[in-house]
């Protein structure tokens, strides 16, 4: 699951208000390189929580990013970060927790298991 | 600068060891050194058809070898896993007779739900990724075990997607609403009693309740969350499931829709059908429909009709 996965997920318990962004418990990060693509991050960076992204990339072990996203003006350097967080770390072994209601929910082997028991739906 | 290109053509065919290229390339070589003595006819032939002859046939070998589908041998499986069937080619044989408009359409995200083997995903992925290689793929399914298989599928032909184990799409719903530009369901679709309906296991994969329809109503309001204004929308159904009632629910929600592919197998009328929102005029690349839905059901209904009854 890498972290524009996770930027996207909620959780979706009954009477949970808070939905999102779920901490990121990691166990195992692998690093895996992906083509760099400016126009794709430009695209993505509107859609992107930022703090969500920052405190999930923390969470892997990875600190550059700024606290803010930067305005208009992204230059190459902070794209490379960007690109990095956003598409290059790979939570393998871990779990995704819902801030509000403690719940855990499972990532193995790359794959976070979002299913809900009966009584939380 | 001829030469060097005939010498580049024998490098290029006697690494692809295509025997009827081998052909080609000795004649060339021929051609080239003089000495080996090719047919009186061939001498005859200019230098310039014999390029054209060579390129012509190494451009052939080469555009057939890039797999524009995923490759069956390479698919995982498991025995929970549902294997892909004629649901699933059909589907895909959707996708690659509309690859062209895919292709045109340029979409941003592109999504899966119930992805089983993985077979459909890495199949859209592959027939796009030339064109478009910087496209988002998501894939979801209830069952962890085919995230998992999907996941492998995916890697064996070297190709991702973000993979997620989640009841439709029920985790992704708030942050994804509106931004899926193509979505590909191959629902389960079979008809069968109501208890069967997302049972654990494999059989989640066909069980559709009545009429076969359980998963696929809850599925398309989802999708209507979830397309962007350009969005499209592909849906495997069975005249069994009344895709006429389909479209007519589709179109109270805006959505223009055609068939895409029909096949009959001896199990199973399958209906691939095609969704968008149709407010605009139609464009280059946007839908056309030449004949309205009802007319084309009609007609496909009653071949259908006359076929049961031979």
């Amino acid at each position: 699951m890498r972290l524009i996965m996770h930027n996207m997920l909620t959780c979706n318990i009954k009477g949970v208000i808070n939905k999102s962004p779920l901490r990121i418990e990691a166990e195992k990060v692998i690093k895996k390189e992906v083509d760099f693509n400016p126009d794709f991050l430009r695209h993505m960076l509107a859609k992107i929580e930022w703090k969500a992204l920052v405190d999930g990339a923390r969470s892997m072990g990875y600190t550059e990013l700024p606290v803010h996203a930067p305005g208009i003006e992204s230059d190459e350097p902070f794209l490379r970060k960007f690109h990095h967080a956003l598409l290059e770390l790979n939570l393998e072994e871990g779990s995704l927790v819902c801030q509000e209601s403690g719940r855990k929910f499972p990532v193995n082997k790359g794959v976070p298991n979002m299913l809900l028991h009966e009584k939380e739906v | 600068m001829e030469d060097l290109i005939i010498l580049y053509n024998l490098l290029l065919h006697t690494l692809l060891f295509h025997s009827a290229v081998a052909v080609a390339v000795a004649v060339s070589v021929a051609s080239l050194f003089g000495e080996i003595y090719p047919p009186r006819s061939f001498r005859r032939l200019p230098k310039t058809l014999f390029l054209t002859l060579t390129l012509n046939l190494q451009w052939t070998v080469m555009s057939e070898m890039t797999s524009r589908t995923a490759d069956i041998l390479r698919v995982s499986s498991h025995r929970e896993v549902y294997e892909p069937c004629d649901d699933s080619f059909a589907l895909v044989d959707a996708l690659l007779a509309d690859q062209t408009n895919l292709i045109n359409h340029d979409p941003k995200v592109c999504m899966e739900i119930g992805c089983g083997s993985g077979y459909v995903i890495t199949s859209l992925i592959l027939l796009l990724k030339e064109k478009l290689p910087n496209v988002h793929y998501i894939a979801t399914d209830t069952n962890q075990i085919a995230a998992r298989v999907t996941n492998e599928t995916l890697q064996a032909h070297g190709v991702s997607a973000e993979v997620v184990c989640t009841d439709i799409a029920s985790c992704l719903e708030k942050r994804l609403a509106g931004l899926v530009d193509v979505m590909v369901v191959n629902p389960p679709y079979v008809p069968t009693p109501e208890y069967e309906v997302g049972m654990e296991g494999i059989a989640s994969a066909w069980a559709g309740g009545e009429n076969g329809r359980s998963v696929i109503d809850r599925v398309l309001p989802v999708v209507d969350r979830l397309l962007s204004e350009k969005g499209w929308f592909y849906l495997v159904t069975l005249t069994s499931n009344y895709p006429s009632e389909i479209c007519l629910g589709m179109r109270k929600r805006g959505y223009a829709s055609r068939i895409v592919v029909q096949r009959s197998t001896e199990e199973e009328n399958l209906i691939i059908l095609k969704f968008w929102r149709d407010k605009d005029e139609e464009g280059v690349d946007k839908e056309t429909s030449s004949e309205s839905f009802v007319k084309q059901f009609s007609r496909s209904l009653s071949s259908f009709m006359e076929k049961q009854w031979r």
